[in-house]
């Protein structure tokens, strides 16, 4: 069976969960091979193999991972070259889809990019992705090359499955051109300590309603293991960062349970959000937009509806 | 400084969008404008050459109604436009797309810096811009929601997952901003007249030295097989609050296993 080449994203070797979750994928359609780039492959073996993953190629040059994606893009063009593999699976992120972006012109490659969903198909993988503000799905092959698929977060439920996991440190050459463009200054984020936005399980997302004052979605998000997201509304008037944007120009998120609290629902908001699963909002206009797409809603002031959820959650 | 700003005529977001027979977005019907992402890369752009010596270039590729994207960005205050038209182009990937784009940017000239949205507002793949640096071979600084250039380096600052990162790379570099980046100036009444007098050159694809065989829906390197309309979500449960909606909401998620 050909190897599907899956690139694995981690912080210093704690491996996130799109990987397990793109090495689940990767099995329908032959044998992962997990790529890890940077330092820590020691720590992640054991994971990497639970999962499925029967070779590891480690690249820990530190150059691969100072100079953002173009070396990354290098190292994977090198093993395309080398493996000849049935796909490439790389988690789609902004980071990833620039990978993505990179390997194709390279190896002149079809790419595919926020896919919800991977299958095997008669000729190579089928996809599926959502399309204008999740109005449309599509499902899409890939024609030429090697296919090249960026995989969103909380597209597969991760199985376990020994693989061998054959550890094999690769040595691989970085042009020069690849490392022109350097991280000069790094400042790291203050954890929150909650699960990461684009990964978390469930997401409560306040806008324009907080009036500026997170807490309460913050200890609703909190009671239920949640990641907080904000509307652009909420990020442009400066009360959360631009990191924690839902929406057309920020995070696409696709958890099992989303909540909006103070969102009227704009349609740039709801092409971040519509594919969740279960959706809810809070808002106190009945009119708001938001209140077509939801599960449940609730019709009133989220400094009321918010507390009291929080205490009865907790008292469960 | 010569820079270059890429920007895409697109269905506007807030119409109903749909697809073609073939699987091509249908843009029949449908008003088309700027992509609103690419205004803060014209935007950047005449900032920077107002604050110093520089010619702004928008360069669009599209349908002839794609001109309306290179008008537009005229009216802003960009200097000259570049419009790439040919019936080969329609049903281009992003591949496609991007060689297109590199060719009549080296035809262009060799710019400082060039400039684009993140993503285009219908696609939203948000991989133009990387195609784009490796088809140059520029260093390529994304998703910047700021930007300045000094001494020939180009440095942003973006915001990451785990940090906010500041990235510099020496000139000519590529570079795709955010819409955090400023503020998009609306066309003044003088800079609308202005624009009228402004050149725009029309190139076909000949004009590029690229073969038609490398562009369109025939050729690309994927393919869409199927377009489904996703059903209207099912009405759900709306209650108004009377002093017991949160103790109503804690019960849904309760029933739904979330808690």
């Amino acid at each position: 069976m050909a190897e599907v080449l899956v690139l694995v994203d981690h912080a210093n070797g704690e491996v996130k969960k799109p990987a397990a979750e793109m090495l689940t994928l990767a099995r329908r359609l032959g044998e992962p091979s997990a790529v890890f780039i940077g330092p820590g492959a020691e720590t992640a073996k054991d994971l990497l193999a639970r999962y499925g993953a029967e070779k590891i190629y480690s690249v820990s040059d530190p150059a691969a991972l100072e100079s953002l994606v173009a070396p990354q893009a290098e190292v994977l063009a090198q093993l395309v070259q080398e493996k000849q593999p049935a796909a490439v699976l790389i988690p789609s992120n902004s980071g990833g889809k620039e990978i993505g972006a990179r390997l194709a012109v390279k190896t002149e490659s079809g790419l595919i990019t926020d896919a919800e969903d991977v299958q095997a198909g008669d000729s190579g993988p089928v996809t599926l992705q959502s399309v204008f503000a999740g109005s449309y799905t599509v499902n899409a092959k890939v024609t030429k090359g090697t296919p090249i698929i960026c995989v969103k977060p909380n597209s597969a439920t991760p199985e376990q499955a020994a693989g061998a996991g054959a550890f094999e440190e690769l040595s691989v050459s970085i042009s020069d051109e690849a490392k022109a463009a350097r991280i000069t200054a790094s400042e790291p984020r203050k954890s929150s300590g909650r699960p990461e936005l684009a990964e978390a399980a469930i997401v409560v997302s306040g806008g324009r309603g907080t009036g500026g004052d997170f807490s309460p979605v913050e200890s609703f998000a909190d009671s239920l293991g949640a990641a907080v997201g904000a509307s652009r509304a909420a990020v442009d008037a400066g009360w959360y960062p631009h990191s924690s944007q839902v929406g057309q120009t920020g995070k696409q998120v696709s958890p099992q349970l989303y909540v909006a609290a103070g969102i009227s629902g704009a349609i740039q908001h709801r092409a971040g959000m519509q594919t969740s699963k279960t959706i809810v909002a809070i808002n106190k206009d009945e009119e708001a937009p938001i209140f077509e797409l939801v599960d449940f809603g609730v019709v009133g002031d989220l400094f009321q509806v918010l507390p009291q959820a929080t205490e009865a959650v907790k008292g469960k | 400084m010569n820079i270059v700003v890429c920007v895409k005529h697109v269905p506007d977001a807030q119409s109903e969008r749909g697809f073609n027979e073939d699987n091509t977005t249908d843009r029949d019907g449908v008003d088309g404008l700027l992509s609103e992402l690419d205004e803060y890369a014209v935007e950047q752009a005449l900032q920077i050459a107002e604050a110093g010596e520089g010619e702004v270039t928008v360069l669009t590729v599209g349908p002839a109604d794609a001109a309306d994207a290179v008008k537009k960005s005229l009216q802003m205050g960009a200097d000259k436009g570049v419009h790439v038209s040919d019936e080969a182009i329609a049903g281009s990937d992003a591949p496609a797309t991007s060689l297109i784009l590199a060719e009549a940017i080296k035809k262009v000239g060799s710019p400082d810096l060039v400039i684009t949205g993140m993503a285009s507002t219908d696609g939203t793949m948000g991989v133009v811009p990387a195609m784009l640096a490796e088809r140059l071979g520029l260093p390529q600084v994304t998703y910047a929601s700021e930007l300045t250039v000094e001494d020939g380096v180009a440095t942003i600052r973006r915001d990451g997952d785990t940090a906010s990162e500041t990235i510099q790379a020496s000139l000519p570099a590529l570079v795709s901003v955010t819409d955090q980046i400023n503020e998009p100036r609306y066309p003044s009444f003088k800079g609308i007249m202005a624009a009228k007098k402004k050149p725009v050159e029309e190139w076909a694809l000949a004009d590029l030295g690229v073969d038609a065989g490398q562009v369109g829906l025939a050729n690309a390197w994927t393919a869409v097989e199927q377009t489904t309309k996703r059903p209207p979500r099912e009405q759900g449960t709306i209650v108004t609050d009377e002093g017991d909606g949160g103790t109503k909401l804690a019960e849904f998620l309760t029933t739904h296993k979330f808690v």
